[in-house]
């Protein structure tokens, strides 16, 4: 299993300047990915343009969108952006995509959340053409950045198997992670898809003194409308390098081939200490 | 720290006990309505791993609670006119008004204050408490003053139920079940002291009424059922104790706290009582919220523990209780069932216990369902051995053919591959009748060229002893897609060909628009199903299996969603039928040998088609003389809504089954040996698909 990095494109107050020297520091050390997140109705960087200065200051870790709300973006250039970012990198890009969860997005973004499922079904039928047919530059190599779809209801599922090739998890204990893999299997064979989907798990992480409270205020913040289940995400950050090792251990088992692991506090420091913990 | 506790029951007064034990200074107060000897209900069973907690808990309680109780490891079924004992499940029970009065003499002990006989009617009469535990059930007060935070689902179950006591020494669960002119009536009986048991009554609604028991009185409705049960009852009486009859509830709530309340119990969560766990429950909760309470400082954090923690294993629970309580409302569905099999059914119902699990409670029953089964699959139920196979190596006789077992493969590309799995079937890949009828430019076609490769391989699969089956299809709107390596429903850019459908729909919104087929067109589409039923023969295939699924031609015919003809092909069930009833008529004519369809049980999508209608298309089927259904999910439309979870099959070919009367193989996520075993010999379908990894 590969262990990718996330980068703090969503904890408040981190500079560009954090951002980049992450990143290099990222593709310095044992991960094998960089992964961002995606809002639009918060405090955060845009995931492509994120990703597009890793990519100048990395030559070696892929570069993940885990995911990008798919629906709030123009089919033609979300598969533009795509592609350019995929070319800049060398294809390097994993593009991971989804309905996402919060109305919030939709509503500043000014898109209809009502149908959203359906819209993203058509997006996925047609971005791989777009990329194919290079009307719409510049044209990847081979049949495009690898692409990933979340969720985790039977039509996200669905969705996974029929286009793209493999799917990504949004995050929980090992447990939670193998059940949807079953289903993300079972999806899969029913469909009639040769092969097995790729499979990309997230955790969170705080390490040192002094991180776990801020961490967990983090966590709080970011999955407030979840309501009382953001107490829950919280509780499950991941502080110490035994809990680590646990949640790295549960997720291989579970047939995960890439876990990618998100910072809630953004010191420069957590790259180091989470390197140290994997080595 | 002052707690306020609503509620009185079982979960108010143990969490109240273990929270002054944990504190001594803090304060606990109890309230609860009734007086203290007032208790509705009988017996409350608890099973071994409950005893534990209670004792780690608080060992006074657990002694004296240890001193009063009905202690049995077996489960009697009453069916038909046999008795079948299945032993090796530990049981205890005790009287509800045993275990109230045990915890409230505790209680007094350790300094609680309980206030018997008062009523909370506004949630400010407690304001002054730090936390408020909610323990008055699913309509008490405190879930319903905040029904807002806890969001709570309530879903009603359709049959009506009643509790009554009996004084009737049990020494095992009882079920009783027994038909009468009003219908199917069920009993769930369990001891709770030495002389006494509670005895619930079961039956779905329509029996109810034919029965007069909706307008009967508590002592009417006794009398039916002493009648009724007389036989097991013999001569003892039933009791009552506000005893009405009334549909269980199951209550699923989203948060179980808010601010400082926190629910327990039944105001919390309800699980059906087939599974008896309700009390269980309850008291678990108590101590997981005292063990968080000690645990955490912070009340916020403290409760939001106890939430994460019972959350999980509450939601476990419920699943399996409404697989129990969906069991007995569709009981009579396998009131034909041999008493064995229905027992092993009855038992696996929650889908808790498994084959495996069984074999491990009570190895001599599993042993007798294993004879009979293996025994009744030779022909010869009276010629059981008392060594046989589990069901999945079982033959299975369908027509002429003999499978050595009860699994089928999918074979994929490589049929040989398959066939040294060592399935007893294996099912080759969709093959198309016709040109226009592939999915993809890589679907084979079933003409000259292919029937002489797969003649050779109809053989090398003999040779490995197993049987194959040929899966004949046309993929009507669903064809000219892009090789399914590249994704699945991708139209085709270039080289694509001409479709047909029942009506002109397209497949999803970039693919191609089908023609609707004329009457010329399903003439000729039915002769070349008889042709390729006909070169199959010439093959050496064992079994053909008609696609009549997952959206292709036929099963377009079949969906109201993809069917808007108004000919006489389109419209009620029995037209949509038509064309793909002469498909079946015309391949039936040519091949005599074991003939299967394969169909969506459920479109998955409102609107679309239904197991209930699902069943009908089966019975329809049977008629025109298909030996075997073969129900498959969804994929009719392409934005369904599926549900990808454990076994998701098997719910279909279960009615199927035992409804439409036919033979079935069971597929969808079926991933174990244990899985295979369990469905069989449950009598869920007859042959099951195994995905191998």
């Amino acid at each position: 299993m590969n262990i990718g990095l996330g980068l703090p494109t969503t904890t408040a107050g981190v500079s560009g300047e954090l951002l980049i020297d992450w990143a290099k520091r990222a593709d310095a050390g044992p991960f094998t990915s960089v992964g961002v997140l995606d809002r639009i109705a918060y405090q955060n960087y845009e995931p492509f343009t994120a990703l597009a200065a890793a990519a100048a200051v990395t030559r070696r870790v892929r570069l993940a969108t885990m995911i990008v709300i798919a629906p709030l973006r123009n089919t033609a250039i979300l598969a533009k952006q795509a592609a350019s970012l995929d070319a800049i990198s060398a294809g390097r890009l994993t593009l991971g995509l989804a309905v996402g969860a919060r109305g919030e997005d939709y509503e500043v973004a000014q898109v209809e959340s009502r149908g959203r499922g359906r819209r993203f079904a058509e997006q996925l039928e047609t971005i791989r053409d777009i990329w194919e047919e290079g009307k719409i530059g510049p044209t990847p190599s081979g049949t495009g950045p690898r692409l990933l779809v979340g969720g985790s209801s039977g039509e996200a599922l669905a969705r996974m198997a029929r286009y793209s090739d493999g799917y990504m998890h949004g995050g929980g204990p090992p447990r939670a992670f193998g059940g949807a893999v079953a289903k993300a299997l079972a999806a899969w064979s029913d469909l009639g898809r040769p092969g097995r989907p790729v499979l990309w798990g997230m955790g969170y992480f705080a390490l040192g003194d002094g991180t776990a409270e801020p961490g967990a205020e983090y966590l709080r913040h970011y999955y407030a409308f979840t309501g009382s289940f953001a107490d829950k995400i919280a509780a499950g950050n991941l502080t110490s390098p035994g809990a680590i090792a646990d949640f790295i251990r549960g997720y291989e088992d579970a047939g995960c081939d890439e876990l990618v692991l998100f910072p809630t506090v953004c010191r420069l420091d957590q790259v180091d200490r989470l390197a140290e913990v994997i080595h | 720290m002052r707690y306020a506790v609503i509620g009185g029951g079982p979960a108010g007064l143990y969490f109240a006990l273990l929270a002054k034990k944990a504190n001594p200074a803090d304060e606990v107060l109890v309230v609860e309505r009734n007086p203290p000897n007032a208790t509705f209900g009988w017996g409350v069973v608890f099973s071994e791993e409950t005893l534990g907690a209670l004792r780690d808990a608080d060992y006074e309680t657990y002694t004296e609670i240890g001193e009063s109780f009905a202690r049995w490891n077996a489960i009697d079924i009453y069916y038909r006119d046999t008795k079948i004992r299945s032993r090796g499940h530990v049981f205890t029970g005790i009287s509800r008004k045993v275990l109230l009065n045990i915890l409230q003499r505790r209680c007094q002990a350790l300094g609680v204050r309980v206030e018997f006989e008062r009523e909370i009617r506004d949630l400010r009469e407690v304001e002054g408490a730090d936390l408020v535990i909610g323990a008055d059930g699913i309509n008490g007060l405190v879930r319903r003053a905040y029904a807002e935070a806890f969001k709570p689902q309530i879903a009603v179950h359709p049959t009506k139920y009643v509790w009554f006591g009996g004084d009737l020494p049990l020494d095992a669960f009882t079920f009783i079940f027994r038909r009468n002119d009003d219908g199917l009536f069920q009993v769930h009986a369990y001891p709770f002291d030495a002389h006494t048991c509670t005895f619930i009554v079961e039956c779905p609604e329509d029996a109810w009424r034919r029965a007069g028991l909706e307008s009967a009185s508590e002592a009417e409705s006794i009398a039916y059922c002493e009648t009724l049960f007389q036989p097991e009852l013999r001569g003892r009486r039933l009791m009552s104790n506000r005893s009405l009859w009334i549909n269980f509830a199951t209550l699923r709530q989203e948060s179980w706290h808010h601010g400082n309340i926190v629910l327990l119990g039944d105001a919390a969560h309800t699980a059906h009582f087939s599974i008896g766990s309700g009390t269980k429950l309850a008291m678990e909760d108590s101590i997981a919220l005292v063990d968080a309470l000690r645990r955490r400082q912070d009340l916020d954090a403290a409760v939001n523990d106890y939430e994460m923690e019972r959350q999980p294993v509450v939601e476990r629970f419920q699943e399996a209780a409404l697989e129990s309580s969906s069991y007995f409302e569709h009981v009579a569905r396998y009131a034909h069932f041999d008493p064995r099999q229905f027992a092993f059914n009855l038992l696996t119902r929650s889908r808790r216990i498994t084959y495996i699990n069984l074999t491990q409670r009570d190895p001599e029953l599993v042993r007798t369902v294993d004879a009979w089964f293996a025994a009744t699959a030779q022909g010869s139920p009276d010629g059981a051995l008392r060594l046989s196979p589990p069901p999945m190596f079982a033959p299975f006789r369908i027509g002429d053919v003999t499978l050595p077992n009860r699994v089928a493969i999918a074979a994929g590309a490589d049929l040989e591959t398959a066939a040294r799995t060592g399935a007893g079937l294996i099912i080759t890949d969709f093959v198309s009748v016709t040109e226009d009828g592939r999915i993809t430019p890589e679907t084979p076609v079933f003409d000259r060229a292919r029937q002489h490769a797969m003649r050779g391989a109809v053989e090398r699969v003999h040779q490995a002893g197993s049987q194959l089956a040929l899966q004949l299809g046309h993929a009507g709107r669903r064809g000219s897609m892009r090789p399914r390596s590249q994704g699945v429903d991708r139209p085709l850019k270039q080289g694509g060909w001409r479709l047909i459908a029942a009506s002109p729909i397209a497949f999803t919104p970039h693919a191609a628009l089908p023609r609707e087929m004329t009457r010329r067109d399903m003439t000729h589409i039915a002769t070349v199903f008889a042709a390729a039923a006909r070169a199959a023969a010439g093959c050496g295939f064992d079994a053909v299996e008609l696609n009549f699924a997952h959206g292709y031609l036929l099963a377009g015919f079949i969906s109201p969603l993809t069917n808007r003809r108004t000919d006489d092909y389109g419209g009620l069930l029995e037209n949509r039928m038509r064309f793909p009833l002469e498909v079946l008529d015309a391949v039936r004519e040519t091949w005599e040998r074991p003939l299967l369809v394969r169909i969506s049980a459920s479109d998955w999508m409102p609107g679309g088609l239904e197991l209930d209608e699902a069943v009908g298309v089966a019975a329809l089927l049977k008629a025109h003389g298909c030996d075997l259904v073969h129900p498959v999910m969804g994929q009719t439309v392409w934005e369904s809504r599926p549900d990808y979870r454990r076994l998701f099959g098997v719910p279909a070919s279960d009615r199927i089954r035992n409804e439409a009367g036919i033979p079935t193989l069971a597929s969808g996520n079926i991933t174990t040996a244990d899985d295979v075993n369990t469905i069989l010999a449950a009598g869920r379908a007859d042959l099951c698909r195994l995905d191998l990894p």
